[in-house]
């Protein structure tokens, strides 16, 4: 695919996430802070943000599903993932947290596991789409540097 | 052209998050800082020189501290010392108490935000932070500076920002994003101010 082509692929893919509300402006600030001097800066982020979710993820299945549930145990993983999702930008994984922690404040526990619910399901698919953008961009700067050479 | 003033401020960024930390780390190599970052307020005591025990007191207080550092900017939020509890250390330290500190904070809570200012926070950030916001900073950081350097430092900053006044009174560009609401998307929120924090601080111009 030519370089053209695969920078119209990243727009697209870019633009229609901004769209559908997975990113925000956030999300735009980091691209401006990426330049030559930081060429793999928003990749680095985005992987910190993934590893870190996922972490918390798993630690928020086992705690919602106990018996007896340590709802401010809970509440501190959810602020944690609303803190990282509304530093990258990552939108609708921040408002599904948000959501979270009102359901923690009542300590309401089908709440929880619903909500819990909700925040995979953006992650996910956030993480895919992620994932599509990291190669689309490995596959760009590596034929700028092809071309370079 | 000489040595560049601006690569001589130093900042100490405290946050227990890793990814707020590359943020904060990028944003101010970005807006030409020096930048240390630290994962907790007892490492920035350590690295400001301040040790937790008083009774070992630091003989390099008398070589002033290793590192200097001409601002530290704080997450609120934090296991063990929280941000405002670093703030109280570093202004309680003879040593330390000029160094202006920031504090940042994902949550808007005006009496939160009202402790910081009021216990020496020279301004307080909302998260996430912008590079608008690390321009700010060098007005705090200017004030710890001798006057003749502080002028050429103006001189510098009236061709670079274009703004005119950047010293004639500290409270003309505070920072207007005490208060926002969560959830508004970044186009459609206006900065507002809680009473609270408006009582505290004065604006020339309301929102």
């Amino acid at each position: 695919m030519s370089l053209m082509a695969l920078r119209e692929q990243l727009n697209m893919l870019l633009n229609s996430m901004y769209i559908e509300g997975l990113l925000d402006q956030q999300f735009q600030q980091l691209q401006m802070l990426q330049d030559a001097s930081s060429p793999g800066f928003v990749a680095e982020v985005i992987t910190l943000f993934c590893e870190d979710a996922e972490r918390i993820l798993t630690e928020l299945t086992k705690l919602v599903d106990q018996a007896v549930v340590d709802f401010q145990k809970v509440d501190a993983y959810v602020h944690q993932l609303k803190g990282s999702s509304s530093s990258v930008g990552a939108q609708n994984v921040k408002l599904a947290c948000i959501q979270f922690r009102q359901f923690c404040e009542e300590n309401n526990k089908v709440g929880c596991l619903n909500a819990l619910n909700v925040v995979k399901h953006h992650y996910y698919l956030l993480r895919n789409k992620f994932d599509t953008m990291l190669q689309l961009e490995q596959r760009i700067q590596a034929y700028d540097s092809k071309q370079q050479n | 052209m000489g040595v560049d003033p601006e690569a001589q401020f130093h900042v100490l960024a405290v946050d227990d998050s890793l990814i707020d930390r590359k943020l904060i780390e990028r944003l101010l190599r970005t807006s030409s800082y020096q930048v240390t970052t630290v994962d907790s307020g007892s490492k920035a005591l350590e690295v400001l020189g301040l040790m937790e025990d008083p009774d070992i007191s630091s003989p390099a207080s008398t070589d002033k501290n290793q590192i200097e550092v001409n601002l530290v900017i704080t997450d609120y939020c934090m296991p063990g010392m929280t941000g405002y509890d670093l703030l109280k250390k570093i202004k309680g330290s003879s040593n330390l108490k000029d160094i202006p500190v920031v504090i940042m904070s994902s949550e808007n809570v005006p009496s939160r935000i009202n402790r910081c200012l009021e216990g020496g926070a020279e301004e307080f950030f909302l998260k996430p932070i912008q590079v608008s916001d690390m321009i700010r900073l060098r007005l705090y950081m200017l004030k710890g500076r001798p006057k003749e350097q502080q002028q050429s430092q103006q001189q510098e900053n009236k061709i670079t920002t274009g703004s005119s006044s950047c010293n004639s009174n500290n409270n003309n560009n505070i920072n207007k994003r005490k208060a926002i609401d969560e959830g508004l998307s970044p186009e459609k929120r206006r900065p507002r101010f809680s009473r609270n924090s408006l009582a505290l601080v004065s604006y020339e111009k309301e929102i």
